[in-house]
């Protein structure tokens, strides 16, 4: 962010009404300004009405406890996808796929138990040797003295081939994987004329590619890999072809997005804190916090929604059944009544873990452990292998207030 | 101050001094034990400071709450003897309380 731009944002966020400030703006997102807007949100409308905003009307719940409070809060707060899901841009109704994190109990538990022992323990231990193979691989290959795109060379590459594991995805075609949550998690806007119908089309492509996967192994044993799982599972083996659409979109974007986004905002705030950075490397037993760290700061997924389905009071703001409800965990990981000092990047916080960056309750991130050990080891890996990685130019960002993350960041390793 | 004994998954053994009133997942971090990682501080809504209650003390310990028993239900490797460290408080009749810890919190 350049310093005139947050000037303005800042002097902007301050000027404007209260009951316009729009927070599903993705120009606020793509420019990196949403923090004032955050920041005046948080002491002045904490639990803020926006009438008719780009993505229709919706609460936006910014302070820490306040979302904890509704992410726990299950059964006033529902993800139920055809209400509009988790989510703040609601599909036309007949693209309001069936997916577990859009389910309410018992159907959504169900559903994630069938999945969830992927990114158990003992699958992680399995999947570390992996993971680092592939990590050194990768850093071992990357150019020197030129400059490079960090999210495509690094951030993409290792969890894409991570997420084309999982799924046991013809690895030659894993980019595809790639596509598909690019296309999912890009919102049409509401003048670009018939993109709900372009971006259905190209998941349809994504569901028939799938499709075959699944013919494949429904008639072969059980195996260890999320298709796999999907069709021998008594929960999920009778999706219809929707539902069973609706749940690879969630992996996809949950295995892709996320972790790409906290690789490449790492990297980003090493180099923007070098004091930060130093002590990492003098001391690599700082990594998983710094990690955790990361993941705070960057909060790759900016929100969560619900939707009320029973009158409710939050923080003396009167919620109706049928208000959409938003969550940012991007404001709530930087609420100083809860986390100190939130606004610095600190890779040896006393309590890293503290952050929502996760989501909590009953639809708390399922591979959040997974998403953990691959920037760990990939730090690991750096520490060890490259002295040096300098950024040399601005990131571009995602013009999305859902998907917090990065379309490039120029870098250059100097031989 | 009555004592809990934490096991880690590798079987190390730590012995530690827990306040009558604080919960079994703060004894853990705030004496630096390691293997509960307590991601939501005590809320009840991550399920991150799973631990095995030893069978003899599961009488005195007491049962699931609602939504303990819901959180528990997403934890790996769940046992009849799971329990969430944060929602066990420590009192008098819980000297001498042994806990272990799964392969990893998650």
């Amino acid at each position: 962010m350049n310093a005139i731009s947050i000037q303005e944002a800042r002097a902007q966020a301050a000027a404007m009404p209260l009951e316009q400030i729009d927070l599903s703006e993705p120009e606020l997102f793509r420019s990196d300004t949403v923090w004032p807007y955050f920041e005046r949100l948080r002491r002045e409308a904490p639990i803020h009405y926006r009438k008719d905003g780009r993505q229709g009307s919706f609460w936006s719940i910014t302070k820490y406890n306040d979302i904890m409070a509704v992410d726990t809060n299950h059964a006033v707060f529902s993800s139920e996808s055809s209400l509009g899901g988790i989510t703040m841009a609601d599909a036309p109704p007949q693209m309001r796929r069936p997916m577990f994190i859009a389910m309410d109990p018992p159907k959504h538990d169900e559903q994630r138990k069938a999945v969830s022992p992927i990114v158990a323990p003992g699958n992680l231990a399995k999947l570390e040797s992996l993971i680092r193979s592939r990590a050194v691989a990768i850093l071992d290959s990357l150019p020197r003295n030129e400059t490079f795109n960090w999210v495509d060379k690094v951030s993409i590459e290792l969890t894409t081939q991570m997420l084309a594991t999982l799924f046991d995805f013809p690895f030659e075609d894993r980019r595809l994987l790639t596509y598909w949550s690019d296309v999912a998690t890009t919102i049409p806007t509401p003048d670009q004329v018939g993109g709900w119908e372009k971006r259905d089309a190209e998941l349809r492509k994504c569901l028939e590619y799938f499709t075959r996967l699944w013919n494949e192994r429904v008639n072969a044993e059980p195996a260890n890999d999320l298709v796999s799982m999907l069709a021998h599972s008594p929960a999920t083996r009778n999706m219809s072809p929707m539902e069973y659409l609706g749940n690879l979109v969630l992996l996809i974007v949950g295995g892709n997005d996320t972790t790409r986004n906290s690789i490449t905002g790492g990297l980003l705030f090493m180099s923007q804190n070098p004091d930060q950075y130093r002590k990492m490397r003098e001391n690599p037993k700082l990594i998983p916090s710094a990690v955790s760290e990361i993941i705070r700061y960057q909060t790759p997924l900016a929100h969560m929604r619900r939707t009320a389905i029973a009158d409710i009071e939050l923080g003396g703001k009167q919620i109706r059944k049928g208000d959409k409800v938003v969550m940012w965990y991007l404001s709530g990981n930087r609420d100083d009544e809860v986390i100190e000092n939130p606004d610095r990047f600190i890779v040896d916080r006393a309590r890293p873990r503290q952050h929502l960056s996760f989501g909590f309750g009953i639809h708390r991130c399922v591979g959040n452990r997974l998403a953990e050990m691959q920037l760990q080891i990939l730090w690991e890996e750096i520490l060890q292998r490259i002295p040096q990685i300098e950024v040399v130019g601005e990131p571009e960002r995602v013009a999305s207030c859902f998907v917090h993350g990065f379309s490039s960041l120029p870098v250059r390793i100097p031989s | 101050m009555p004592k809990v004994t934490y096991i880690e998954y590798n079987d190390a053994v730590h012995e530690v001094d827990v306040p009558i009133g604080r919960s079994v997942m703060q004894g853990a971090v705030e004496n630096g034990v390691p293997g509960i990682d307590a991601d939501c501080g005590g809320a009840c809504a991550c399920a991150t400071c799973h631990v095995y209650v030893a069978p003899d003390w599961l009488a005195r310990v007491g049962s699931r709450g609602e939504r303990e028993e819901e959180m528990l239900g997403f934890a790996a490797e769940t046992q009849p003897n799971s329990r969430l460290a944060c929602q066990i408080k420590m009192t008098a009749e819980l000297e001498g309380l042994v806990v272990r810890m799964p392969e990893g919190q998650h």
